[in-house]
């Protein structure tokens, strides 16, 4: 973790070293137009709150839910655009870029009297068409005490080393069920698998196209490895999202999971839960599997974009306000709400999982146009082996032919 | 009535009709028919907080030039509808010349996207839709047999899972089945099985779907039924008694057939609201174990980064065929019954 600060410490100071004087003092924004579409997590009301604070005496509104997605292409595609800006992450900036609906960011940059790390500008064919303000990625979870009691001093560093450790939990009767795991049917699921197929050095689509490449020994190693952490799983795995691990954690029935860094600090402070169990819940990077070297997850950052279709004169407001918006002022005010990428941030013990799996090379998650469609066909395609009705290539062939059909559709595949 | 005051006096429902029902029905089956154009994809260096990657993009002023010559997209034909995520012939031939036998024909389709859709759709609709006229009806004999002072507070209460909205009611019921939950460990200790999970396995995620449906579409079929109950004629209902009939004859010989028109009207609505089930697939999370067309519709629109709109209007289209063969026995009885009377 020390290289990785020291690195990005380094970067930072670089970019500083190479930027200009900022030309004008941009908050508080007096004039223009600042209305936020977003996701609905306490890290994204701080930056919305902070955008409020900078955009006091301009005109102000914001839209966050959960269900930002659902609108965001019509509600940007009409001009001009609802919102001027959508705060995106690096799977949901790709609806945007499909359709063209969001501006470059480089000229706001480069008069912007806040400070941006080189590696929060998410670059697009040399040009920044996003900011990102903070990491997340799923990582380790365990519980000490649990580990301690069955004999396991370090935390498991490999997938192997996990199913040892849930076995001897099981075995000496400790918990019926060690493990969780975000496996519910759908989107989690499809995540999970892209998660593990990482871990094993897989590839999504063959080098340079739609095609999808998942049909292959990596793809069934990849799914023998989810089957055997399912066994240790409650039988209810494929209805359990993060909110229901989170639950099962704060409830005491787990003791090992890969869950995303955004709930490291909901699990351990002391609401749903009893003192002595959050207290001893851990966090540690992703586990590597199957003798890789890089964890098996993917790394994810949230950040702002500012619409293509409104007035130049809303895009400098907007572009204003959210620089303000994810500050390292409003990042250190909210230390335990996200692993913030702003220069300046100091981050906490919650933040020691996501830093250790970025350190130690997990990959990002891809930023490719198709990606949804192949997410979606192993969300729904791989349940009936997980299930135990289907063999594992049976599984991978269905993925593939239910993505095919659908990027057909959708034009990236002839 | 003349011709010329029935065109006046129905011309505003018509208009009504064609604005919100014919045009939008029209407009999805155009938008079935097409696909989106070829999107020109550009490989290109994106960078980000984890370093950078040779990635690909769409080409958006490319791909825009293309979109605006026509802005419908590709035209497909019926492409999209016999595709592997829709009807599947060409993967339905092949498992058939592959298959052994019918029953291993039946599982490998019955996993396909649609069919798996279908099969949950149908046992649903069919199992549900005649529970609930019959628990409905039971409901409605029980409460008008009640006293006058005690009938309106339990009319109130059995018309509240009626009430609540179907994805609240799902919801609540699906915490109370987690084997956390009341209901789940309840079951787990009277029947002494603590491994029981009503969420994992498919048979049991099914029965829970369908009590589900008749636990939440039963007050409905009772309040029609009750109001029917307070028209049967009295004088027929005491001449039966004088006659010596007991209660189940005069309920099944002058009770049912002065309610069968109702029965086929609440046939005829929950037919068609029973084969759209949808909220309680996404509120019990069981589209591992069930998924039904209105499902597949939302999953289509809801990929991220990417709605396939002629796949979803293509899944209304077909679920619209559903609807309409479903309906037609029930309607072509009530037709002849009209031309009778007429």
């Amino acid at each position: 973790m020390k290289t990785l600060t020291a690195t990005l410490a380094l970067i930072g100071a670089v970019t500083l070293a190479l930027s200009t004087t900022p030309a004008h003092a941009a908050c508080p924004v007096s004039n223009g137009s600042v209305r936020i579409l977003g996701n609905d997590f306490p890290a994204i009301q701080a930056v919305a709150a902070g955008a409020e604070s900078c955009a006091a005496n301009a005109e102000f509104s914001k839209n966050l839910t959960s269900e930002h997605l659902a609108i965001a292409v019509e509600a940007l595609t009409v001009n001009p655009a609802q919102y001027t800006t959508q705060i995106i992450a690096n799977s949901s900036i790709v609806a945007l870029l499909n359709e063209g609906l969001i501006r470059p960011l480089d000229n706001y940059i480069a008069d912007s009297d806040q400070f941006f790390k080189n590696t929060q500008l998410i670059s697009i064919d040399g040009e920044v068409m996003a900011i990102a303000f903070m990491a997340n990625a799923q990582h380790l979870f365990y519980r000490e005490d649990i580990l301690r009691e069955a004999g396991i001093t370090a935390p498991p560093a490999t997938y192997e080393e996990v199913l040892a450790a849930a076995r001897r939990i099981k075995d000496l009767g400790i918990l019926e069920y060690p493990v969780g795991g975000t496996y519910k049917a759908g989107w989690n699921l499809g995540e999970e698998f892209v998660n593990m197929y990482f871990g094993y050095g897989g590839e999504l689509f063959k080098s340079g196209s739609a095609e999808p490449n998942i049909n292959n020994s990596t793809g069934e190693a990849t799914l023998a490895m989810m089957q055997r952490l399912a066994l240790f799983m409650n039988p209810d795995f494929l209805t359990h999202d993060s909110n229901a691990i989170q639950a099962e954690f704060e409830a005491g029935n787990i003791a090992l999971a890969n869950l995303w860094g955004s709930r490291a600090a909901a699990v351990t402070d002391n609401e749903g839960s009893t003192p002595a169990i959050a207290g001893a819940i851990k966090f540690a990077g992703a586990p590597t599997v199957g003798g890789g070297d890089i964890p098996a997850t993917t790394m994810w950052w949230d950040g702002f974009t500012v619409a293509k279709n409104i007035s130049d004169e809303d895009a400098r407001a907007t572009f204003d306000a959210l620089a303000h918006g994810a500050s390292a002022e409003i990042a250190n005010a909210n230390s335990d709400a996200a692993v913030w990428l702003t220069d300046g941030f100091q981050p906490g013990p919650a933040a020691g999982g996501v830093l250790a799996s970025a350190e130690a090379g997990a990959r990002p998650y891809p930023m490719l146009p198709y990606i949804g469609l192949l997410h979606t066909a192993l969300g729904n395609e791989l349940v009936e082996f997980m299930q135990g009705r289907e063999t594992a290539k049976q599984a991978l062939r269905d993925v593939e032919a239910a993505y095919t059909a659908a990027a057909k559709e959708a034009g990236f595949l002839q | 009535m003349p011709h010329r005051a029935f065109f006046w006096f129905i011309l505003p429902s018509a208009t009504a009709m064609l604005l919100f029902i014919a045009l939008p029905i029209g407009s999805v089956a155009v938008q079935s028919l097409f696909v989106e154009h070829p999107r020109v994809i550009v490989e290109v260096e994106n960078c980000g907080p984890f370093g950078c990657e040779i990635e690909s993009v769409v080409d958006t002023e490319a791909t825009e030039a293309l979109r605006r010559e026509k802005p419908l997209g590709r035209f497909n034909g019926f492409g999209t509808y016999i595709n592997r995520n829709h009807l599947a012939f060409a993967e339905l031939g092949e498992l058939w010349r592959e298959s052994s036998g019918a029953r291993e024909f039946l599982d490998a389709a019955l996993s396909l996207p649609f069919y798996k859709a279908l099969s949950f759709t149908l046992a649903y609709t069919f199992l549900v839709t005649p529970l609930v006229i019959l628990l409905g009806f039971m409901i409605a004999l029980a409460v008008n047999a009640l006293p006058r002072l005690i009938k309106g507070p339990v009319i109130f209460a059995s018309l509240l899972p009626f009430i609540i909205t179907p994805l609240i009611g799902s919801l609540v019921l699906f915490w109370m089945i987690d084997a956390n939950g009341i209901l789940g460990a309840s079951l787990q200790r009277l029947l002494d099985a603590p491994d029981l999970s009503l969420k994992a396995s498919a048979g049991l995620t099914w029965l829970v779907l369908f009590v589900y449906g008749v636990w939440h579409s039963a007050p409905f079929a009772f309040i029609v039924f009750y109001a029917g109950l307070q028209t049967v004629p009295q004088d027929t209902l005491e001449s039966a008694m004088i006659d010596g009939a007991g209660a189940w004859s005069r309920v099944w010989y002058v009770v049912v057939p002065h309610l069968a028109p109702l029965v086929v009207f609440v046939a005829l609505i929950q037919l068609m609201d029973n084969f759209r089930v949808f909220e309680p697939i996404v509120g019990f999370s069981a589209s591992a174990n069930a998924t039904s067309l209105s499902w597949i519709i939302f999953n289509d629109l809801r990929s991220e980064g990417v709605q396939l709109f002629g796949s979803a209007a293509a899944t209304s289209m077909l679920t619209l065929v559903g609807v309409a063969v479903l309906i037609a026995p029930v309607l072509a009885r009530t037709w002849r019954d009209f031309q009778r009377k007429g």
